[in-house]
């Protein structure tokens, strides 16, 4: 019992990493069709900047930690609004040379990362409570995991209160089902284009920073490894459905879990089966609209 | 005047005898420049007989040669594949696996290890083009992800994991070991880039290739003519693994190494920088690609750790002395703003005009619009 709760809620803990990578992924595909490859190099750099800062601070209070965390967001929503205003609009409506961009930056970026802060991981602390573990139903669960859960749950509501509640999200929500319907009453998508890319980066920031405090290290290649299993849950969840990131995520990481555990180590191999099992019985995904 | 006289070259340049002659006489050159002592500083380490340039040459040959397999998937049938490393993996572990811990021929070995390849390719491949588009994309992605973890968690000792797989030489024959024998290897390479071209040349002017073409422009417009194109893209895609797969087996008698480098999808992603920098739906293209991309990548690595570079300040020196941010800026600037990559520039410099095949019409998205 005691390991099924811990690989319960570890496997949540890497959900809501995956989701703050993956929420900004669909949100972008949904809207302008872009796969954005870069999007691991967000929270790289997220990462970076919440290191940085929590050792010119000092790592180990709560004040630190949430100051990297705001400054991981903001780092990474710069760095995504960059990426759409200088690359990616010259390209508007060419996908694939998009989505090429997106790879020549990723490479360029994860060289330069090698390049300032080195290959090897730099391992980071955290306020001692993170550290620690909680006693759950027998089970001792690192502390870091809900808060990664908290942080990931706090970033849905988030998103879909902007989505709902602002101009800007009904703006988006219109592109996402029909685009060319919301130019043609003259509104100008393309600056929901900037907008969604800094959302996404926001949230790949800030998972950025916590990835650091689930991992433990920063380095260069974090972004990519989680990139991978983020367009995995993407897919699953429903190209530019955001609920379907989230429960995607969920099922994923849990699943990765308790293959890990259970089946020797096939967490990855589950994880590629049951995106080919839903991409044969549901090409659109758990939650996609019409099939692309 | 002399517009005429130029156009009358250009068509003398267009005939086919020409070009097979020119072709000729490029391999021919490129055949005996072992006996040359050819020396280009800063491009080769050495003159052309050393055995340090021969095996970059030869490296570059076989990077060129993978780079068209990729471009039978991703530039004549527009299918944009993230896994294309998995069948160049399978080559190079394969080869590897059989001859380390089976015993087995070298000659059985090759022949059991395309044929894995071919099973490989045709499995993966019939699962995968059943979505379009991007999801095709993942779905490669995430196959290739499957086969660098396999890689990486060592089953059975097989693929040694993270310490790579050494080429077990008794069942080679001598003339193809030992860093005196480059040259032997280096003809290999020759042969096999050679081989693959041609293979690619008659598959493009096959009557499958002409379908996959249209495919690639207007699926619709094929179906409507009667044709299921989803057996001859397979196709497409099979042939195209399979060539990564014998590329792959040259690689290891080259290098002698496997490392798990070669599965990443940081590797697929580079095969897909070298066609887009070589021109997307250029042969040429790819072959260019690969050669210049494969020479730049280890000058720029010697020039990082050149005194030059070290004596610069920090922020000059960091993304210097990266090879791979140089490269991928060069990517960048080149899909930005010249769409035909290599192959496309020189078309419109030796035709004046865009050339007969232009570059892939890329918004495969927009077509999938079409109502069913």
């Amino acid at each position: 019992m005691s390991t099924i709760v811990l690989l319960l809620i570890t496997g949540l803990g890497l959900g809501a990493l995956y989701f703050l990578i993956a929420s900004g992924l669909s949100l972008i595909y949904g809207l302008m069709g872009v796969l954005n490859f870069a999007h691991g190099s967000f929270l790289t750099l997220g990462a970076y900047a919440g290191w940085e800062l929590a050792r010119r601070l000092g790592a180990d209070n709560w004040g630190t930690f949430i100051a990297s965390l705001v400054l991981g967001a903001i780092v990474g929503a710069v760095f995504a609004a960059a990426t759409e205003f200088f690359l990616i609009r010259k390209l508007y409506e060419r996908h694939i040379e998009q989505v090429l961009v997106t790879v020549g930056l990723a490479l360029a970026s994860v060289a330069l990362f090698d390049g300032i802060w080195g290959v090897d991981p730099i391992y980071v602390a955290g306020p001692a409570w993170l550290g620690g573990t909680t006693e759950i139903l027998g089970a001792s669960v690192p502390n870091n995991r809900f808060i990664l859960i908290l942080a990931a749950v706090l970033i849905l509501l988030a998103i879909v209160a902007f989505l709902k509640y602002t101009r800007f999200g009904l703006i988006i929500r219109a592109g996402v089902e029909n685009r060319s319907m919301v130019t043609a009453l003259g509104i100008d998508v393309r600056r929901a284009f900037t907008v969604v890319f800094a959302i996404g980066g926001a949230a790949a920031g800030f998972g950025g920073v916590l990835s650091a405090s689930y991992y433990g290290f920063v380095s260069p290649a974090i972004g990519g490894s989680l990139l991978i299993f983020a367009f995995i849950v993407t897919v699953i969840g429903g190209l530019g459905s955001l609920a379907g990131a989230a429960i995607a995520s969920a099922l994923v990481a849990v699943l990765q879990q308790f293959a890990n555990f259970y089946l020797g180590g096939t967490g990855d191999f589950v994880v590629v089966l049951l995106l080919a099992v839903v991409l044969l019985v549901r090409p659109r995904g758990l939650l996609g609209s019409a099939v692309a | 005047m002399s517009v005429k006289k130029s156009a009358s070259f250009r068509s003398v340049l267009a005939m086919p005898a020409v070009k097979w002659a020119l072709a000729a006489l490029l391999v021919g050159f490129l055949a005996i420049l072992p006996m040359l002592a050819f020396d280009i500083p800063g491009v080769f380490p050495g003159p052309t007989y050393t055995p340090g340039t021969l095996q970059l040459l030869a490296f570059s040959m076989l990077i060129a040669a993978l780079a068209l397999s990729y471009h039978l998937i991703f530039g004549v049938a527009g299918l944009l594949s993230f896994g294309h490393a998995l069948y160049f993996a399978i080559g190079v572990y394969g080869l590897g696996i059989a001859l380390r811990h089976f015993g087995m021929e070298l000659l059985p070995a090759i022949v059991v290890v395309l044929v894995a390849g071919l099973i490989i390719a045709a499995g993966v491949g019939a699962l995968s083009l059943r979505v379009t588009g991007i999801s095709f994309a993942m779905v490669t992605l995430a196959f290739a992800q499957a086969g660098s973890v396999l890689v990486r968690k060592n089953p059975g000792q097989l693929t040694g994991g993270d310490e790579g797989l050494a080429l077990d030489t008794t069942h080679i024959p001598d003339f193809l070991v030992g860093v005196l024998q480059t040259r032997n290897l280096y003809w290999l390479c020759l042969v096999v880039l050679i081989v693959v071209f041609l293979i690619t040349s008659w598959f493009q002017r096959s009557r499958a290739g002409h379908v996959v073409i249209a495919t690639r422009e207007n699926e619709l417009r094929i179906r409507v003519l009667g044709i299921r194109p989803y057996f001859v893209t397979l196709l497409t895609f099979v042939i195209g693994g399979v060539l990564a797969t014998l590329v792959g087996m040259a690689y290891l008698l080259l290098q002698s190494n496997a490392t798990e480098k070669l599965v990443s999808a940081d590797f697929t992603l580079t095969l897909l920088v070298i066609v887009v920098l070589g021109g997307v739906g250029y042969r040429w293209g790819a072959v260019i690609g690969g050669v210049v991309y494969t020479l730049l990548d280890q000058r720029l690595t010697a020039f990082a750790s050149s005194d030059t570079v070290g004596s610069l300040p920090d922020i000059l020196r960091i993304p210097l002395s990266q090879p791979l941010f140089i490269l991928g800026t060069l990517f960048i600037l080149v899909v930005l703003f010249l769409p035909g990559g290599l192959a496309g520039v020189g078309a419109r410099l030796s035709q004046g005009k865009p050339s007969s095949h232009p570059p892939v019409e890329m918004a495969k998205e927009d077509r999938m619009e079409v109502p069913q």
